[in-house]
């Protein structure tokens, strides 16, 4: 139940922090990546300050032996460059371009009732249910 | 520049790479969306994934009844929002994260694959925003 608990504050406190930062508003997203346009620079301070926030939380997080409710954490390993990488990274950008969403801005949107932040959401779903078939897991 | 927000952007900022502090903290594990997302569909059902996106969309909730209504998009072609949404879903699961576990907990892992990862979708998504906005004048 604590590690339920936990999962929930962590996206509501995550959640609040996409709001607040403007990361939920698709406008400035766009704005953010307009840089031959009308170039909104707020979406650095986002990404300078979660950063800064993890580099130095995790750094203290991970000399713990392990997390408090669970036994492990859970840690990527890999440490190659390799295409599906940079090409997944390439199709992902350029969607989040298209509208201004990434994925949890898109699902918290969705509580604003609006057509286009369902269609993106079911869209998104879809989008990794069609990867997860065409790339079977190992 | 427009509609330059450093405060609230980087307030907001802090917000986001502290929960994902917490999450690894409490749970071991990271805070990518994208991942928690497409999780959701694997069995045994993983509950805790349904947590923090239940999070989130509480969220969302209290950010409705608490400020002015959220900005819309309005206008904004579904069809484009339909391409958009697969394209974000298909790439963030072919490339294993998002702004969030490539961005926010990769870059703060200190990983080389999140920062090659980083920087592609930066390049990509500003060349999306470009032909999107000065070259086929889609509303946005």
């Amino acid at each position: 139940m604590m590690k339920h608990l936990a999962a929930g504050t962590a996206g509501l406190v995550f959640g609040i922090g996409l709001w607040v930062s403007g990361m939920a508003n698709p406008r400035k997203v766009i704005g953010f990546l307009d840089v031959t346009g009308a170039w909104d620079a707020s979406l650095a301070f986002v990404m300078g300050g979660s950063v800064v926030a993890t580099l130095a939380g995790f750094r203290i997080v991970t000399r713990r032996a392990k997390p408090l409710f669970v036994d492990r954490f859970h840690l990527p390993t890999r440490k190659d460059i390799d295409l599906p990488l940079v090409a997944g990274a390439a199709l992902f950008g350029v969607g989040w371009g298209i509208a201004g969403y990434c994925p949890g801005p898109g699902l918290t949107a969705l509580t604003t009732l609006s057509a286009e932040a369902l269609v993106f959401v079911a869209a998104m779903i879809a989008g990794g249910l069609l990867q997860r078939a065409l790339f079977k897991p190992a | 520049m427009h509609d330059f927000t450093p405060v609230p952007a980087l307030i907001g900022g802090v917000l986001i790479g502290l929960a994902s502090v917490w999450l690894l903290a409490a749970n071991g594990r990271i805070a990518g969306i994208s991942n928690i997302l497409h999780g959701l569909f694997e069995l045994p059902f993983p509950a805790w994934r349904a947590w923090f996106i239940g999070g989130l969309l509480v969220a969302g909730v209290a950010w409705q009844l608490a400020t002015r209504p959220a900005p819309l998009h309005e206008g904004f072609p579904l069809g484009w929002a339909a391409a958009a949404g697969l394209l974000v879903g298909f790439g963030t699961r072919l490339g294993s994260g998002c702004t969030s576990g490539h961005g926010v907990c990769g870059l703060g892992r200190l990983s080389a694959r999140s920062l090659v990862a980083v920087v592609t979708f930066m390049v990509t998504g500003t060349i999306a925003v470009y032909v999107m906005r000065h070259v086929l004048k889609v509303a946005s």
